[in-house]
C-alpha cells in the first residue's frame, strides 16, 4: 500500500504520462504549421485549386491537435509548482525567466494567430491571411526554443549561481541561460525532428488515398512534398543529432555510457557500439551482441582512439562529488531508448529515399505493401520522437537538475500520494478517453480527403476560400 | 521603484487579463442551455468566441508563468497547495479547449450534446473555483514554516471563499451574455439583453456582499477605492444594458473585473499569500520574489513584448468585430 502511495513515484509517472502525452501534440503542431504554410505559400504563387486544397486538408487535421496541444500544455506548467513545488522553489528564479518569456514573446503570438487564420480566410486579405500562418509556425518554433533552454538547465545547469542563505539557484546570466551548449544542439535536433513527425503524416495520409487509386491530383503532390521533407529533416536530425551527443558526452557523461550500457571505460576500437544486445535482465552482462567498432568513440568524441567512460567509473566519480548513492539511471531504458530513436529515424530517412526512387517521374508503384510501409511513417516517425525525449529525460535521472537537485529532493512535500493518485488516474481516464475521440477524428479528416473548394472567381481567376465557422 | 513591488502589479495585470478576457468565454460557454434554443444558436455563440478564447486563455499560461518567474515560491505553495481545485481547473479546462475544435467534427446530436455539456460545465467550474482560490489567497491560509500549505481542500471550500466563487461566476456569466449581446442579433441579441438585466441583478447583490465582507475583513485604502470603481462600473454596466447600449455595458463588466481583480492584489499587497496560522510564515512580496537580476532581465522583456502582444490582440478582435449572424453561420453547414 505504501507503494502504491509513494507520492515521488506517483509524480514521476504522471508528469511522464502528461509530458509524452503533451509532447504528441507539439511536433505536429510545429511541423504541420510550417508545412501547412508552405503549401498555402504555393497556392498564393501559382493560384492552383490543388494547392488550396493540399492546404485546407492538412490545416484541418492540424487545428484537430491543435487545441489538444493548447489544453495539454497548460497542465505542464501548472503541473511544476502542484507537483514538483520543492523543485519550483529551487530553480524558479532561473528556470521560470525562460517559461516567462516564452509566453509573453512566443505563445502569445501563436495562439493570436492561429486564431486569426483559423477564422480569417474570408476577412483578411490574401497576403495577410498567409502571413498569419507563418506567424503561427514562427511562434511555435520560437516556443519550442524557450521551452528547450529551460529543459536545457536541468540537463546542464549554466549561467546560475548558487545562493546559499535562500537555499535555490539564482539567474546571473541570461545569456549563458539561452545559449546553453545542450539548447543549441537539441533545439535544432528537435525541430528538424518534428519537421520528420509531420512529414510522416504527410506521407502516410497521402499514401493512404494513392493506394486506393484517388485525389491523385493532390496526395501526388503531397507525397512528394513529404518524402522530400522527410530526407531532408531526417538528415538533418541525425546531424545535429551528433552535435547534442557530443554536448552530452562533455555535460552528462552518464547518460551517454546510460545510452550504451557500457559499465567499464573503453578506447578505440573497444569502444564499439551494439546495434541489438541480448543480456541478462538487469542489464548487467550480456549473452549475445552485434556490435560495431570504433562507432561509439566516433559519436562521442568524433575520433576513433577516443576513450568513454563507463558507469562504474563516473559512479565512483560522482560518490566522491555528491556522496553516496546510485547516480545511474535505469540502463535499460535508456539503451533501448536510444536504439529505437536511432532506428526509428534512421528507417524513415532510409524508407523516404526508396519512396523517391519508386515514384520518380511520377511513377506509381503497384504493390500494396509499399503504400502500406508508408502509411506506418507517421506513427512510427511520431515514437521516434517520443522515445527521443523518454532517453534524454530517464538518462538524466537520478536528477532533476543535474549535480545539484536530486529528483526525490523535488517533490511537493504538502501534497499527499492519495492526492497525486487521484491526479494520476484523472489524467489517465481523461487523456485515454480523448486519444480515442483524437485518433478516430484525424482518420476521419484524412479518409474524407481533401475539401473541394469549388470553381475560381470569373474576375480574379482565384479562388475564394469559404469562411471557417465552427 | 521596487521591481519586486512592479512584478506584483504586472502578475496582477494578466490575472487582470486573463479574468476579463477568458471571463466573458466562459460566461458565453456557461450561457448555451440559457440562451440558445437551437444547434444554430449554439453554434452561433460558439462562433462569437471561436476566434479569440485560445488567445484568451493564454491569459493565464503567462499569469502562471510570471508568478513561476517573478515569485517562484508563491508559485510553488499556491500550486502545491491548492493542488486538488486547480487539478479540477485544469480537467474543466481541457474538457472546454477541445470542445470547441470536436464539436463541429461530426453532425450527430448526440455527439454535439456531449460536447455542448463538456463546454457548460467546463466555463463553469473554473469560473467558479478561480474566485474561491482568490478568496482563499486574500483570507489567508494556514502555511508552515517551509511556506507549505497545511490544510486540505475542504478548507479551502469555507463560506467566504465559496461568496468569492459565487461571485466570479455570475459576474462572469453576465459579462458574457453581455459579450452575446454585443457579437449577435435579432432574437438571440434581445435574450441576452433580458438575461443579463436579470443575471446582472443577482449580480450586483452578491458582488456587494463579497466586497463588503472583504472590504471589512481585509480591506485597505485602495481596496475601498477600487471595490468602489468596480461597483460604480457594474451597476453602470446593468444601466447600460438595459438601455440597450451594449458596447458601454460591456466595457463597464471589463472595468468591473479588471478594479475587482485589483482590488483583491490591493488588500493583499505587500503580503503575496499570508498565512493564517501565523503571519510569521506568511509569503510577501519580499521573501517570495525572485532575484533583482532576474527581476530586472523579466522587466525589459515585459516592457518591450506587452505593448506588441496589445497590439496585435487587439487587432484580432478589429478583425471580429462583426456581429455572428445566424446566417452565415448556418451557410457552412456541418
Amino acid at each position: 500500500m505504501n507503494e502504491l502511495l509513494d507520492p515521488l513515484l506517483l509524480a514521476r509517472w504522471q508528469f511522464g504520462l502528461t509530458t509524452v502525452y503533451h509532447f504528441l501534440f507539439v511536433p505536429l503542431t510545429i511541423g504541420l504549421a510550417t508545412t501547412t504554410a508552405v503549401f498555402q505559400t504555393a497556392w498564393y504563387r501559382t493560384g492552383k485549386a490543388e494547392y488550396l486544397r493540399i492546404t485546407r486538408f492538412f490545416g484541418s487535421i492540424f487545428l484537430i491537435n491543435f487545441a489538444m496541444g493548447v489544453v495539454t500544455g497548460i497542465v505542464q506548467e501548472f503541473q511544476f509548482g502542484m507537483n514538483w513545488s520543492e523543485y519550483s522553489r529551487f530553480v524558479g528564479d532561473v528556470f521560470g525567466a525562460p517559461l516567462a518569456l516564452e509566453g509573453l514573446l512566443a505563445f502569445f503570438f501563436e495562439a493570436t494567430f492561429i486564431g486569426l487564420w483559423i477564422f480569417g480566410w474570408d476577412k483578411l486579405p490574401r497576403r495577410v491571411h498567409l502571413a498569419t500562418i507563418w506567424a503561427t509556425a514562427i511562434g511555435s518554433i520560437a516556443s519550442a526554443y524557450f521551452i528547450i533552454a529551460a529543459n536545457a538547465f536541468m540537463q546542464n545547469p549554466v549561467g546560475y549561481q548558487m545562493n546559499v542563505e535562500r537555499g535555490r539557484a539564482e539567474l546571473v546570466d541570461i545569456g549563458a541561460l539561452l545559449a546553453n551548449p545542450v539548447a543549441l544542439a537539441a533545439f535544432p535536433h528537435t525541430i528538424a525532428a518534428s519537421f520528420m513527425v509531420a512529414a510522416g503524416l504527410i506521407i502516410s495520409a497521402a499514401a493512404w488515398h494513392l493506394a486506393r487509386n484517388q485525389h491523385l491530383d493532390t496526395m501526388r503532390p503531397a507525397l512528394k512534398f513529404g518524402l522530400w521533407v522527410m530526407v531532408g529533416s531526417g538528415i538533418l536530425t541525425t546531424l545535429f543529432g551528433d552535435q547534442l551527443s557530443l554536448a552530452m558526452v562533455a555535460t552528462q557523461p552518464m547518460k551517454m555510457a546510460a545510452a550504451e550500457a557500457t559499465y567499464n571505460t573503453v578506447c578505440g576500437a573497444d569502444a564499439s557500439f551494439s546495434l541489438f544486445t541480448l543480456g541478462t535482465p538487469d542489464g548487467s552482462s550480456e549473452l549475445f551482441s552485434i556490435r560495431v567498432p570504433y562507432l561509439l568513440s566516433f559519436l562521442s568524441t568524433h575520433t576513433f582512439d577516443g576513450c568513454v567512460e563507463g558507469i562504474n567509473d563516473l559512479q565512483a566519480q560522482y560518490q566522491e562529488l555528491y556522496g553516496p548513492g546510485d547516480y545511474a539511471p535505469i540502463i535499460w531504458v535508456t539503451y533501448w531508448a536510444f536504439r529505437w530513436m536511432i532506428g526509428l529515424g534512421l528507417a524513415h530517412v532510409f524508407v523516404a529515399v526508396v519512396g523517391l526512387w519508386v515514384t520518380r517521374k511520377g511513377r506509381m508503384p503497384k504493390q500494396a505493401w509499399i503504400w502500406k510501409v508508408a502509411i506506418w511513417s507517421f506513427p512510427l516517425s511520431l515514437g521516434a520522437m517520443i522515445v527521443g525525449w523518454i532517453f534524454t529525460e530517464m538518462g538524466r535521472q537520478p536528477w532533476i537538475v543535474f549535480s545539484l537537485l536530486p529528483t526525490e529532493s523535488a517533490v511537493s512535500p504538502n501534497v499527499t500520494g492519495l492526492e497525486v493518485l487521484i491526479s494520476l488516474v484523472a489524467f489517465t481516464v481523461v487523456y485515454g478517453a480523448l486519444a480515442i475521440v483524437e485518433v478516430r477524428l484525424v482518420l476521419r479528416a484524412i479518409r474524407k480527403g481533401p475539401p473541394d473548394v469549388g470553381e475560381p472567381d470569373p474576375e480574379t481567376g482565384r479562388h475564394e476560400p469559404a469562411t471557417t465557422v465552427y | 521603484m521596487d521591481l519586486t513591488v512592479l512584478w506584483f502589479w504586472i502578475v496582477a495585470f494578466f490575472f487582470v487579463g486573463y479574468f476579463v478576457l477568458d471571463g466573458f468565454d466562459f460566461g458565453v460557454g456557461m450561457s448555451l442551455p440559457f440562451l440558445a434554443k437551437d444547434d444554430t444558436d449554439r453554434r452561433v455563440l460558439i462562433n462569437t468566441i471561436g476566434p479569440v478564447w485560445d488567445l484568451n486563455e493564454t491569459w493565464v499560461i503567462v499569469a502562471g508563468a510570471a508568478l513561476f518567474a517573478a515569485f517562484p515560491e508563491w508559485y510553488a505553495t499556491l500550486f502545491s497547495g491548492f493542488y486538488l481545485a486547480l487539478l479540477l481547473i485544469l480537467l474543466a479546462l481541457i474538457a472546454r479547449g477541445v470542445s470547441f475544435e470536436y464539436r463541429h467534427q461530426r453532425p450527430e446530436s448526440q455527439w454535439k450534446k456531449w460536447f455542448d455539456g463538456m463546454i457548460v460545465v467546463g466555463s463553469a467550474v473554473p469560473a467558479l473555483l478561480w474566485g474561491v482560490a482568490f478568496a482563499d489567497i486574500v483570507q489567508g491560509v494556514p502555511l508552515d514554516a517551509g511556506h507549505n500549505y497545511t490544510g486540505t481542500l475542504f478548507d479551502l471550500l469555507n463560506p467566504f471563499a465559496l461568496l468569492g466563487g459565487l461571485t466570479t461566476l455570475l459576474l462572469f456569466f453576465t459579462h458574457g451574455v453581455v459579450f452575446a449581446s454585443l457579437k449577435t442579433e435579432g432574437e438571440l441579441r434581445e435574450r441576452a439583453r433580458r438575461l443579463a438585466a436579470r443575471s446582472g441583478l443577482g449580480t450586483i447583490v452578491v458582488a456587494a456582499v463579497f466586497l463588503v465582507w472583504t472590504g471589512f475583513a481585509f480591506g485597505s485604502f485602495w481596496f475601498w477605492v477600487l471595490a468602489a470603481v468596480a461597483a460604480l462600473a457594474l451597476i453602470g454596466g446593468w444601466l447600460a444594458n438595459a438601455r440597450g447600449a451594449e458596447r458601454v455595458a460591456f466595457t463597464m463588466l471589463a472595468i468591473t473585473i479588471a478594479a475587482a481583480v485589483l482590488a483583491l492584489f490591493a488588500s493583499l499587497f505587500p503580503d503575496v499569500m499570508p498565512a493564517s496560522n501565523d503571519p510569521a510564515n506568511s509569503l510577501t512580496i519580499e521573501n517570495a520574489s525572485s532575484s533583482a537580476y532576474t527581476l530586472t532581465v523579466m522587466s525589459w522583456v515585459a516592457v518591450i513584448a506587452l505593448p506588441l502582444v496589445l497590439v496585435y490582440q487587439g487587432w484580432t478582435y478589429w478583425v471580429f468585430r462583426k456581429r455572428v449572424s445566424r446566417a452565415s453561420v448556418e451557410a457552412s453547414a456541418h
